[in-house]
């Protein structure tokens, strides 16, 4: 998997070129496009929508950079674009909700989420319709476009809102498990995606139940508790840190909001120690919903890792991660320093 | 995607029903204003009419059965009038109207701004001015994706065309050609710091949305023969457009004191004005006192501001 590029063709076409399907065998430099959720994301939706007469796909003028229009191609009926209109767009899929239609409405995560908190909260948390709000290159995974196209913010916004349940999606199998479980989930819903190829965690469609954590890795030193983008580099950090005598867990905390506290309590009492890594701002997200959690249970050691508190540089998305040791050798380097310092 | 379009007008309720109707949601405002202690009077006499025709003769409704899919759909744009929405909904079966007496206390259905959560009968909630029309565009879209002949009404308020996210909808409506969406702005004039034109411009209003894709009338808002006309219309109308009612009506129309007043956009009418403005009511619109608001179109040279001149 190529990842120090970004270019063009990542950002606004779905990481090629042209309208290339994903039953095409073919693949994007060396990855199967089988395995890149830029190419699950409408195709899985407009498969769901072929048994499902309530599915309906919007977007706000990113048809091809979310891949919703390959969702377009295959039931254009149900699809709508409702141009650069985030609001209008949120706040008329909860109109769409209220008739008994399930929306799925995708654009960038820094226009979805922080554009769209009020229309999330108001016409979609607070009389609990059944919107998923689709916020793909989320964190700085959209790179030197800049702060304006980050979104470093939105989970924690959106996951101190009532009734709307927050997941982050982890790569294109986890992806295709939360749009497959979101069909019949009760409330609102906030799916935060990466930048759309994410390397691969889940080889095969796992299994989940939304506010039930996955765990990836045994560990009897410390657990990781991760989201998103940050779960591959976790798991490729703790295999290092093996091989330094260091056992760690590794939890995919999908579900911000509701959060597992079963699975944190079991970190406590089993590793008596916590790191969470996420591609967020420090303040206000996993690490902080985390911490909320660890108010009630046991004092143990427990540290924070993300995005400080200010706007990132510009970079590319690899450079980026590694300059806020956001990669596999910055998390083995912050998990060295936490657990040393005890 | 098919376009259902309906041509069936309202029930043909006499005008007498109608006029019995638009005083019953002006007394119940003041009723239950005095249970809260505070209401929203002035903005919800304004649209009495148009929510009496609404109700009463136009929408097809099954208030036994409020959840029936192919039922009219009305969006109350502008919340803070949901204290004459709400005694309509009971009047019609919707709930039993000694609910009302609970209205704003501890853990009531019905607050300021209606929650569709705890409210039968109502399509959607509000409050958040700015909102009520996009949520109407989607439910516009809904029908014709389910190919369902539905209408889907949404009353606006005069000061929340301010909010930007009206145009986003007004925009999207004329492109997607939502013919069974029918936006009706209750045009009283004022917003809460004063006179709309003074605060923010918001005329020539029927050009504003013609030049959206819209088609456009323009009628009062307090004549019931008229508002009948202009519904009775749509139903003819089969341009392929969404559809614009502009209501000119008076903010606080029906009490005298309060008509056209800035004083009584929240107010609480205690002991002897709670009886004089009840006796008021009960008498019916009388003539208008005040000379209508003169709309001056906006001027084309940028207006200066006050620390400027």
């Amino acid at each position: 998997m190529t990842t120090d590029m970004q270019d063009e063709s990542e950002i606004f076409r779905g990481t090629t070129t042209g309208s290339t399907r994903l039953r095409d065998p073919r693949s994007v430099r060396g990855t199967p496009k089988t395995g890149m959720p830029a190419f699950v994301l409408g195709e899985e939706l407009a498969d769901i929508a072929d048994h499902d007469p309530r599915i309906v796909v919007a977007t706000a003028d990113l048809a091809s950079a979310n891949r919703t229009n390959d969702f377009r191609d295959r039931h254009p009926d149900r699809f709508v674009n409702f141009s650069i209109a985030e609001k209008n767009m949120i706040t008329a899929a909860a109109g769409m909700a209220s008739t008994g239609l399930i929306p799925y409405v995708a654009t960038f995560a820094s226009f979805a989420a922080i554009l769209g908190a009020e229309a999330i909260r108001t016409d979609c948390a607070y009389p609990m319709q059944k919107v998923r709000i689709l916020g793909s290159h989320s964190g700085m995974s959209m790179g030197f476009y800049g702060s304006s196209h980050h979104a470093l913010e939105d989970l924690g916004m959106l996951r101190c809102m009532a009734d709307l349940t927050v997941v982050c999606a982890t790569d294109a199998n986890h992806l295709r498990a939360i749009l497959r479980a979101s069909v019949e989930h009760p409330n609102a819903m906030y799916i935060r995606l990466g930048r759309g190829r994410d390397p691969v965690v889940y080889d095969e469609v796992p299994k989940i139940e939304f506010g039930r954590a996955l765990r990836l890795r045994e560990g009897s030193d410390l657990t990781i508790i991760t989201c998103g983008s940050q779960v591959r580099a976790s798991l490729d950090a703790a295999d290092t840190l093996a091989k330094q005598g260091i056992s760690v867990r590794v939890v995919d905390m999908f579900t911000i909001d509701q959060m597992d506290t079963d699975e944190i309590r079991a970190a406590v009492e089993d590793t008596g120690a916590i790191l969470t890594v996420e591609e967020h701002n420090i303040t206000g997200g996993l690490g902080s919903a985390v911490a909320e959690e660890l108010l009630d249970l046991p004092r143990i050691r427990s540290r924070k890792h993300g995005v400080p508190d200010k706007y990132v540089e510009v970079g590319p998305p690899a450079a980026l991660y590694a300059s806020y040791r956001l990669d596999a050798a910055g998390i083995v380097s912050v998990s060295q320093e936490f657990l040393n310092q005890a | 995607m098919s376009r259902t379009v309906r041509e069936d007008t309202g029930n043909n309720v006499s005008f007498a029903v109608l006029e019995d109707r638009a005083k019953f949601i002006r007394t119940e405002t003041v009723r239950l204003s005095r249970i809260a202690g505070a209401g929203h009077y002035s903005s919800t006499f304004s649209c009495a009419e148009l929510l009496s025709v609404l109700y009463y003769d136009q929408m097809r409704i099954e208030p036994a059965e409020p959840g029936w899919p192919e039922r009219d759909r009305f969006v109350m744009s502008k919340g803070h009038a949901a204290i004459g929405l709400y005694p309509v909904l009971a009047d019609l079966g919707y709930f039993d109207p000694s609910e009302l007496d609970t209205y704003t206390r501890l853990g009531s259905n019905y607050g300021d701004h209606p929650d569709m959560k705890k409210v039968k009968g109502l399509d959607f909630s509000s409050g958040s001015l700015g909102h009520g029309l996009s949520i109407g565009v989607g439910m516009a879209l809904a029908a014709r994706m389910t190919a369902r002949d539905y209408r889907t009404y949404v009353l606006l308020g005069d000061g929340e065309l301010s909010e930007g996210q009206i145009w986003e909808a007004a925009n999207s409506a004329g492109h997607f050609g939502l013919q069974n969406l029918i936006a009706i702005v209750d045009r009283n004039g004022l917003s809460i710091d004063g006179h709309t034109e003074e605060i923010m411009s918001v005329e020539p209003l029927g050009d504003r949305f013609a030049a959206f894709g819209w088609d456009v009338q323009r009628i009062d808002g307090h004549d019931l023969p008229s508002i009948r006309t202009a519904f009775d219309k749509l139903a003819r109308g089969g341009r392929g457009k969404p559809q614009v009612i502009i209501a000119d009506t008076v903010k606080g129309r029906g009490v005298e004191r309060m008509e056209m007043s800035l004083d009584w956009h929240v107010g609480n009418l205690v002991g002897e004005d709670y009886d004089d403005v009840m006796a008021e009511l009960e008498k019916g619109l009388q003539p208008l006192m005040l000379a209508p608001l003169t709309l001056e179109p906006p001027t084309l040279e940028p207006r200066t501001l006050e620390t400027e001149q």
